[in-house]
């Protein structure tokens, strides 16, 4: 995938983290949200991280965003150490983050207007992307009057307005249901391909992250550490009906097998905190394999 | 699907974005205008359009035509709103009824209807005396007074209120002042102020100012903070700098408790000011009433009062109106605006 875009001269948007760890708070309230962490994402690739609640996902996406700042280690943009946001990373997040005062349209043309650019040329910029999103005649509409699919097309397509070198998306589909997630995750796709940008893309839904990616990072457990790293050699332009294929069919079962160990991980330390009575039940002779 | 991909390679170098290192100006000049033809020749290359995508029919834009007009006049005229107003006929004609009713008989049980004014008198009192300049001299003067404190509450209360809400040190520096200033109402400052400011009109001001200031002041940290942080941080990753996301996001994101403030601001500065001017005043509504109280010209009292009613409901009208200029989405907005 990332040789088709060798071709060009993109070869821009290349994150790198390095023996990444986060700490979150100090003493007796430490907790070790990420763990020697090391990934990255080539210019032009499309990577998803997934792993169980808690793991850590959110924060590693926050220091690439440039929101918090790592305990250990560092993360890259193109060999440059990243220190704070900017228009250079798109980030669309989990939830919705349009600015209700503003009409569609001026969300969009929000991160050129920060850069300077005039009127004319911020509204012709955001009515291509509108369009691109398929949402040109509600460029007048606020936020409030969209449903959830819109309002997180609209925000892909802002965070895009800026030209940035990466997309960072924190589970942006979370919301919204099942019809309509597989309708975005086409659109994604769409703009993936029109764009070539690298994209760091964070999900809990195993089809999801096969049905977008290049790659896919599988975390452990909280402390999240990178547990698997998987090609996925599927096609593109990737459709829907690739689904059932057999192909696609393994990679569902292998990620399966591999986040299922890592959600009893997650949920194991607070079962045996408790102890078994906690749940108001006795251990039997059998041992805990009675009770489950 | 080969050919597809090399068709794509094709396409790509018109996107130049990445050829700039900077994302600014320079760098959105060229996919401006090359979105829409990658986007038309994608869409006709990729078998995953946008097109697919089923997108509710936009609106219909309305034209202009006069029976079109009239009949979206009539369609205001809803059962809803005849209901609304023939209740709010009641509420104000009941009160007048009961007014009526206690002066013409005079009524005595507890309270005493002795020495009110009939409606009547009171109407006569405003086409004698009502419409007298020094009546509207008075009115003026109230007026002045009331816009001077209020949009210098206004001009302090909003930045400051901005500024304590968005930096802790800020707050750290100013809360315990406004803590301890805050619970003394704005009629308390009357025997200070006369004292502390060189003439009476400054010290007048200086209370329907004191009225309003912390209304206005709280409802800013309020609107600050109840912000969500989500919106800051997509703000600062669009690129935002310090100034541009007070001006951009905090602003109009507290916009609507500000609003909150200014009404209730507004309502607390006629109170003041109505007490300032009884207490100490030359001229003004309040003074008008009081010195009909001391004249023993009971209509001119009612008169007065009435007047009041009227300046702080109009006042109140305004802040209104204008925040929904202001806010027009606030009309979409989840749970609505009333
Ligand atoms: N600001 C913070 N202060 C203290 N602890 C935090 C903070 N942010 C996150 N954590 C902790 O770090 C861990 C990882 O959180 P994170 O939000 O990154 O998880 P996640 O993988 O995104 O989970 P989910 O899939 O549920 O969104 C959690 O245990 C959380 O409690
Ligand atoms: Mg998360």
């Amino acid at each position: 995938m990332t040789m088709a875009v060798a071709g060009t001269e993109t070869n821009k948007g290349f994150i790198d983290v390095r023996d990444m760890g986060v700490t979150f708070g100090a003493n007796d309230d430490k907790v070790v949200a990420v763990e020697n962490v090391s990934l990255n994402v080539q210019p032009g690739e499309f990577v998803s991280l997934i792993g169980p609640s808690g793991c850590g996902k959110s924060t590693l996406l926050s220091i690439v965003a440039g929101f918090v700042k790592p305990t250990l280690g560092e993360a890259r943009l193109d060999g440059k150490a990243i220190t704070k946001p900017g228009s250079d990373r798109g980030v669309v997040f989990q939830q919705y983050s349009l600015f209700p005062w503003l009409s569609v349209r001026k969300n969009v043309e929000f991160g050129l207007k920060m850069a300077g650019v005039d009127q004319s040329k911020r509204n012709t910029t955001a009515r291509a992307l509108l369009d691109l999103a398929g949402l040109l005649s509600f460029e007048n509409h606020y936020p409030d009057q969209l449903s959830g699919g819109m309002k997180q097309r609209i925000g892909i397509v802002r965070a895009l307005a800026t030209s940035p070198q990466v997309l960072l998306m924190d589970e942006p589909f979370g919301a919204l249901d099942t019809q309509t997630r597989v309708v975005m995750q086409e659109i994604l796709t769409n703009i993936w391909q029109q764009f070539k940008i690298s994209v760091l893309f964070i999900t809990h839904d195993i089809e999801e992250s096969i049905f977008l990616s290049d790659r896919i990072y599988v975390m452990t457990a909280r402390p999240g550490r990178i547990k698997a790293e998987i090609k996925v050699p599927l096609p593109r332009p990737r459709r829907a009906e690739m689904t059932d294929t057999p192909e696609f069919m393994n990679l569902v079962q292998e990620l399966k097998g591999l986040i299922r160990e890592e959600s009893l991980a997650a949920m194991a330390p607070e079962i045996k905190d408790r102890g078994l009575s906690g749940f108001g039940m006795k251990v039997g002779p059998k041992g805990v394999g009675e009770i489950f | 699907m080969g050919s597809l991909a090399s068709a794509k390679i094709v396409a790509l170098p018109m996107v130049e974005k990445h050829s700039v290192p900077e994302p600014a100006v320079a760098a959105v000049k060229p996919p401006a205008a090359e979105i829409s033809a990658t986007g038309a020749t994608a869409n006709a290359s990729a078998p995953v359009a946008v097109a697919e995508i089923p997108v509710p029919e936009p609106e219909p834009v309305p034209t202009v035509s006069l029976t079109k007009v009239l009949r979206s006049l009539l369609a205001k005229i809803t059962r809803e709103r005849i209901i609304t107003a023939a209740l709010a006929c009641i509420s104000i004609g009941a009160l007048f009824l009961f007014w009526y009713l206690g002066t013409k008989y005079r009524l005595e049980f507890y309270i005493r209807f002795k020495n009110v004014p009939t409606p009547y008198e009171v109407y006569q009192q405003l086409t004698q005396v009502g419409l007298s300049n020094k009546y509207l001299v008075n009115i003026a003067i109230s007026v002045r007074r009331i816009l001077l404190g209020f949009f210098i509450a206004l001009s302090i209360g909003v930045p400051l209120g901005l500024a304590i809400g968005k930096y802790q040190r800020v707050r750290d520096l100013f809360m315990p002042v406004v803590e301890i200033m805050r619970p003394i109402p704005a009629i308390a400052w009357v025997p200070m102020s006369i004292m502390l400011w060189p003439n009476n009109e400054a010290s007048i001001v200086f209370i329907t100012f004191i009225g309003a200031f912390f209304p206005i002041l709280l409802n800013t940290i309020h609107g600050v903070h109840s912000l969500d942080g989500v919106l800051i941080r997509a703000a600062r990753c669009l690129g935002a700098s310090e100034f541009r996301l007070f001006l951009n996001v905090i602003l109009p994101g507290s916009l609507p408790h500000i609003f909150t403030g200014l009404a209730v601001g507004m309502g607390v500065a006629w109170v003041s000011l109505i007490a300032a001017e009884m207490i100490s005043g030359q001229f003004g509504v309040g003074y008008f009433t009081w010195e009909a109280y001391s004249l023993v010209d009971y209509p001119a009292i009612v008169l007065g009062m009435i007047t009041i009613g009227f300046l702080g409901l109009a006042c109140s009208g305004i802040i209104r109106m204008v925040g929904s200029l202001l806010m027009p989405w606030l009309a979409f907005a989840p749970g609505g605006k009333r």
